[in-house]
């Protein structure tokens, strides 16, 4: 395989891990306890490797995980302290163990080979070249091993612990009144975001399996309202963004892992301006349907009012109406040519009288 | 006694320890409104922002002084902080959801430009990295001439909209009924929090920032119900750990300035969360524990007339 497809390969896969569990984690609102594991795994995984004695991958990831759950573990006890709020209490552990880890490292552990901006963006670029071996065989590179173990680890939990997650996501107190335990469910999710974490941040680094977790899922809930299309659309976007970021990078000659962000990012812009659902552009639209009915309404309300009325000329004529309420000339004649066409009204020289469907509608109208 | 005297005759120590305080101070106020509005990872989020636009000011500019770089910073935070306001006010993603899609993709913006230059054999751009880890050596005096203008400027804002911040922080419904511009409030207290970032990234870096802007206001949380001495006190801690930071990373060698702040910070909040005397875990502790007595004792809690016999 060459060195680009590993990447390619590498990129996709990771992609897709991340992106099974990230939609879980937005819908609890859980996004930020990605970007709090992700860095706090650093004095983990020098422990690690100071046991080692080395660059160990797997004691690494060990010390690492480890420090992850210590990370959830501290967090909750500092919310559920009362003295401390949710976010506050990850903006204070997870720095705190950066900066430990940051000190091990420059201080006590210099000669283990750790470079800390490998750590913040990876080095996917050399994913080909780190092989997997076992028994003096090569197995092919690690990444991709790493990565395909995360998918299937992920997939299954996704596959064992579906009904319980969806549950304890949606109604965590039906959840708990039925059984089915949403502490657990929670424990099980966040050890198994801690594996994907530190799996996934050897291969490719800090910044892309954050960003690979939350974006995809984001942009596939401004696309959807069903949680198996949710899954499968933030799986298929995170794809895409680590083939399209991979061409960016190749064709501006930088950071893969940067890359990789930037074209998510792309696609949740894309999504936030044309989602059908909640994009701006539909938003508008929806406004504005709904202002030209509201107007639609209020111009057949006023007629209907005046209607065998002694003012009734003046009042049906288009000048008087757009005094009487307030809309500029403009938009009178826009909202009386649409009731026309609807054949709600009838235009006699400057006046507008209501037709049969008019009246029906007005008598609707007030029904309601 | 020498580390006093190089504290005020060291050149190096005395910028660094000079530019740590003032960042202490500006975030420890600032970070102060953070806390009391629930925004704990808005710090987080803005010093990720930042990044693309240290880059872009460099690549526009071709300049490397702080002053042009920070302010290209000051932009990209804002411009995160406005697309995070506004989608959590009109779409269903959730402030957490949003924190995360900003802070990662302006983020990776920011390492792809910064390769891109580093690509483009521009020897001038060696040292924009430092902004990543933040790099306190490098503080030179004018550049704590730049934190100080600009962070005496944010605490002035702060003194002169003290009432409009605090209606903000703890009713804004009250506040926008009353006829205040929230919106614009909201906008410029975030953009102030802005300000304190862009002293920080200089001196602790992009990820480090997060517990810089809620550290200092969560500890004075603890000892203070009262406003005005939260502000102060955590201005005075977010001093505290600055200086602390910068004397011991310069008193042991090899030690990077940046993580021993926020280490020295670390610990001020967890000795005000243990022994705060009113909040504080431990007093509370001994507290419920005499009530517990006073009730086996006399059957009724303490201050209460006993019940008669």
């Amino acid at each position: 395989m060459t060195s680009g497809a590993v990447i390619l390969l590498t990129g996709v896969l990771c992609a897709v891990a991340c992106a099974l569990l990230g939609t879980f984690l937005i819908l609890r609102k859980m996004a930020m306890m990605t970007d709090a594991i992700s860095h706090a795994i650093l004095p983990g995984l020098v422990f690690g490797y100071w046991v080692a004695n080395g660059n160990n991958v797997v004691l690494g990831a060990l010390g690492a995980t480890l420090a992850a759950l210590v990370t959830i573990s501290l967090v909750e006890a500092l919310q559920n302290s009362g003295r401390v709020q949710g976010g506050e209490a990850m903006g204070i552990v997870f720095p705190a163990m950066f900066a430990l880890g940051t000190v091990l490292v420059t201080r006590f552990f210099s000669d283990v080979h750790l470079d800390t901006d490998s750590i913040l963006y990876g080095n996917i670029e050399f994913s080909s070249f780190d092989r997997f071996v076992l028994g003096g065989r090569d197995l092919g590179p690690q990444s991709l091993w790493i990565m395909g173990t995360l998918v299937v680890i992920n997939v299954l939990f996704l596959a064992l612990f579906y009904k319980e997650l969806k549950l304890s996501t949606f109604d965590a107190g039906l959840a708990a009144t039925l059984g089915f335990a949403p502490a657990l469910v929670h424990y099980l999710l966040m050890t198994v975001l801690s594996i994907t974490t530190v799996g996934a941040f050897t291969a490719v680094g800090a910044i892309l399996v954050v960003a690979l977790v939350i974006v995809p899922a984001a942009t596939a809930y401004l696309l959807t309202e069903r949680l198996v299309e949710m899954i499968a659309y933030s799986a298929m976007i995170g794809a895409l963004s680590a083939v399209t970021g991979y061409w960016l990078a190749i064709w501006i000659d930088g950071s893969v892992s940067g890359a990789i962000v930037t074209m998510s990012g792309v696609f949740f812009f894309l999504a936030l301006l044309f989602s059908p659902l909640e994009g701006l552009v539909a938003r508008m639209r929806r406004n504005e349907l709904n202002r030209q009915r509201f107007a639609l309404d209020m111009l057949l309300m006023h007629l209907s009012t005046h209607e065998r009325t002694a003012t009734e000329s003046t009042e049906s004529s288009i000048g008087h109406i757009s005094a009487a309420l307030h809309w500029p000339p403009d938009d009178t004649t826009k909202t009386v040519q649409r009731a026309i066409d609807r054949d709600l009204v009838v235009r006699y020289g400057p006046n507008v009288v209501l037709t049969s469907r008019g009246r029906e509608k007005v008598k609707t109208l007030l029904d309601r | 006694m020498s580390v006093i005297h190089d504290l005020f005759f060291d050149y190096t120590l005395r910028n660094i320890a000079l530019g740590s305080m003032l960042l202490g101070i500006v975030s420890g106020v600032l970070g102060s409104y953070a806390v009391l509005r629930r925004q704990g990872l808005l710090g987080d989020t803005l010093s990720h922002a930042a990044l693309p636009g240290i880059v872009l000011a460099f690549i526009l500019t071709g300049s490397r002084t702080s002053i042009v770089l920070l302010f290209g910073a000051g932009i990209a935070g804002w411009i995160g902080t406005l697309i995070l306001l506004r989608t959590v006010k009109n779409t269903k993603l959730s402030e957490d959801t949003m924190l995360g899609v900003v802070l990662s993709t302006f983020y990776g913006l920011g390492i792809l430009l910064l390769t891109w230059v580093q690509g483009q054999n521009n020897a001038n751009q060696a040292g924009l990295d430092r902004y990543l880890f933040g790099q306190a050596a490098s503080i030179i005096a004018s550049d704590v001439v730049t934190f100080f203008v600009l962070g005496v400027a944010a605490l002035i804002v702060v003194f002169l909209l003290y009432k409009e911040f605090k209606l903000l922080s703890f009713d804004p419904e009250f506040a926008y009924s009353i006829g205040f511009p929230v919106k614009y409030l909201d906008i410029l207290l975030t953009s102030l929090i802005v300000v304190a970032v862009m002293i920080g990234l200089q001196t602790v870096g992009v990820v480090l920032m997060a517990a810089m802007v809620i550290g200092p206001g969560t500890a004075a949380r603890q000892w203070t119900d009262r406003m005005g001495v939260m502000l102060l006190l955590a201005g005075f801690f977010g001093a505290a750990a600055g200086v602390t930071g910068a004397v011991l990373s310069v008193q042991a060698s090899r030690l990077p300035t940046g993580p021993m702040i926020i280490l020295a910070l670390t610990a001020i909040v967890l000795v005000s969360i243990f022994f705060a005397p009113n909040r504080g875990i431990l007093p509370d502790a001994i507290r419920r524990r005499r009530q517990r007595e006073a009730i086996r004792r006399t059957g009724v809690p303490m201050g209460l007339p006993e019940v008669p016999q």
